[in-house]
């Protein structure tokens, strides 16, 4: 038995043999050719062909992922059909007399060189793009459709699979895919678990030859991969397999049900959710809102501020993507444990008790207005509350509303629709919130407890701390009187308050929850019907 | 021969998607469309040509259309980048 341990983005399991996946790039005839008209129309057909094949890719991806995800065909299409592409292939075939296909080669080639040379990492990575579309014309020139050559139901394990690769694999075959390369953020990932198809990528060791055909079991629960393995392990799999069955039958089952109990109390289950990709997963999973958008996902990973219009399209996308459900997005949550290096912070030595949050915030309204302008034109295509973070007086609260009450004024003056109504709330999650959460709740339309900081500031315990982590008890009497005491507040002056931390998929504690009166938990999406079963049967 | 100059604001620059969406308005166009940025020039109905130039944030573009319909070209591109870029 062999064990190989990667990333995996969905939990399930698959059972079937291995079969090895090679690009086809290695039948390519170096022979020269006679007539050089002929073969640049050849070339041509074939052209038009893969333009066909990744205009369906495109409408298809669109379909099944969205069309943020989709893009990626689009940009291919162009490449394909660009003048400059198409001009260099003729020009091989007519100066070296190449057959089609290694002048297509000797032109990727050539571009991938281009892009690898160029200093950022954003368009190194495109030269994979143009070896995706070179390699889709290749195949139609040698007339091999890609994924042919499968049999039966089996799992794929492969070096690498670009998106065409993965956009094409039959579902009905491929049961699931294993990768040498890749990561979570990959294309090949992020449409795999788009397309329901569970992979383990990025395990490292190289899928050899010798383990075609081989009995494989993969493991998306735990991203492992059993190549040829004992029979205990089999044992144990199937047993997964059968549990996991009855746990989703019965998932399943409460979809489109309300979350109350037999009693007919009611907590509402709504979705955490980190980007406009994960909208999918919460409405998939039947969520009843977005309980928590962290807006951080547009501000890491990048090199500079993201401008006002296209944080605007991003909240929008979930705004409209959630029809009139409510949608709660949290302004930007930077420093601690999460900090980005274009801001130019300088070191803390304690930085969770740093400039974070609403205080980087307020310290720098040049970031704080286009997030807050950014979030009120979206205000006007759905039903918006906007969530301030890591607040610990009324006067934070009052600054943020007279930056919203100025930037409302001038919507309204150029004409730019917004929501006059729209919600602002906060995060309750330093224990100085809990405890003047009476007069907080006066100044804001929600709360919504962020246990997990919460937790941390109230206990005296990093969370960050591995040895912490196993001392901390989140139900600690003094974790549960906050908790009480600013349901209690949120309530007498008329709000909402929404448990939005870890805490909200803690299934032992949706009892008190319900007692205390809770409005929403909001959990990961994957959780949702977790929850809402557990609630129904209370 | 018309032409105009912009500076490019989106803080990524010229990436894939942008970059699609102003070679589909190029396309639209009879006339050549060439766009030239950091010391290069590029054929501006081709993707590839416009993404290694390597545009980004704070550089200037200038776009350059010639043809019968240079002046609808030059309106549209204008259009399209300042919406996108």
């Amino acid at each position: 038995m062999l064990v190989l341990q990667g990333k995996s983005a969905l939990g399930s399991i698959a059972i079937g043999s291995l079969q090895i996946y090679h690009h086809k790039d290695n039948s390519i005839s170096q022979e020269k050719v006679e007539d050089v008209e002929a073969e640049i129309e050849r070339f041509h057909q074939a052209l038009r062909e893969a333009e066909d094949n990744l205009k369906n890719l495109y409408e298809k991806a669109k379909n099944v992922v969205g069309e943020e995800d989709a893009a990626i065909f689009q940009a291919q299409e162009l490449m394909l059909t660009d003048p400059d592409y198409v001009g260099s292939v003729e020009e091989f075939i007519r100066t070296n007399k190449n057959r089609a296909e290694a002048a297509v080669k000797a032109t990727a080639l050539s571009f991938e060189n281009i892009f690898a040379g160029m200093e950022d990492s954003y368009m190194q990575a495109r030269a994979a793009d143009v070896q995706d579309v070179s390699r889709q014309l290749i195949n139609v020139l040698i007339a091999e459709e890609e994924g042919t050559g499968l049999k039966g139901k089996i799992i794929l394990g492969a070096k690498d699979l670009t998106p065409s690769e993965t956009m094409n694999l039959d579902k009905n075959k491929v049961l699931a895919f294993v990768t040498t390369k890749g990561s979570l953020t990959s294309h090949a990932a992020i449409l795999a678990k788009t397309l329901g198809i569970p992979a383990v990528v990025g395990v490292g060791k190289e899928i050899i030859n010798a383990y075609q055909g081989k009995y494989t079991i993969v493991d998306g629960f735990t991203g492992t991969v059993y190549i040829d393995p004992d029979e205990k392990t089999i044992r144990l799999m199937k047993e997964k397999i059968e549990k996991n069955k009855v746990v989703e039958a019965a998932l399943e089952e409460v979809i489109g049900k309300p979350s109350v109990t037999k009693e007919g109390k009611s907590l509402q289950v709504y979705a955490n959710i980190s980007s406009p990709r994960d909208l999918v997963h919460a409405l998939h999973n039947d969520a009843e809102g977005i309980g928590l958008f962290r807006s951080e996902f547009l501000y890491l990973e990048r090199d500079n501020y993201p401008t006002e219009d296209e944080q605007f399209e991003a909240y929008k996308a979930v705004l409209s993507g959630m029809r009139g459900k409510k949608v709660i997005i949290r302004t930007l949550d930077i420093g601690a444990d999460k900090q980005v290096s274009y801001f130019q912070m300088p070191e803390e030595s304690n930085p969770a008790l740093g400039l974070r949050a609403i205080r980087i915030c307020l310290a720098r309204p040049d970031i704080f207005k286009p997030q807050l302008r950014a979030l009120l034109r979206a205000s006007a295509y759905g039903n918006l509350g906007i969530m301030l973070p890591m607040i610990v007086s009324v006067e934070e609260i009052r600054r943020t509303r007279s930056y919203i009450d100025e930037i409302k004024t001038e919507l309204a003056t150029k004409r730019i629709p917004y929501n006059p109504n729209v919600q602002l709330g906060i995060m309750v999650e330093t224990p100085a919130a809990a405890l003047i959460s009476a007069e907080l709740a006066k100044e804001v339309d929600f709360f919504s407890i962020g246990t997990n900081d919460l937790v941390q500031y109230t206990m005296a315990m990093d969370r960050q701390d591995e040895r912490m982590e196993k001392l901390v008890d989140t139900h600690h009497p003094a974790i549960l009187k906050l908790l009480k005491m600013i349901v209690d507040s949120a309530h007498e002056a008329g709000i909402r308050c929404g448990i939005c931390g870890e805490m909200g998929s803690d299934l032992s504690m949706l009892e008190n929850y319900i007692k205390w009166g809770v409005d929403e938990v909001s959990v990961t999406p994957g959780f949702v019907l977790n929850v809402r079963k557990r609630i129904r049967e209370l | 021969m018309k032409s105009f100059s912009y500076v490019i604001k989106d803080s990524v620059g010229v990436h894939a998607r942008p970059a699609a969406i102003l070679v589909q308005e190029a396309k639209k166009y009879l006339s050549e469309v060439q766009i030239e940025a950091n010391g290069k020039k590029a054929n501006m109905k081709g993707i590839l040509g416009l993404m290694t130039l390597g545009v980004k944030q704070g550089m200037k573009v200038t776009i350059t259309a010639a043809g019968e319909d240079e002046n609808r070209a030059i309106q549209g591109l204008t259009e399209c980048l300042t919406k996108n870029l």
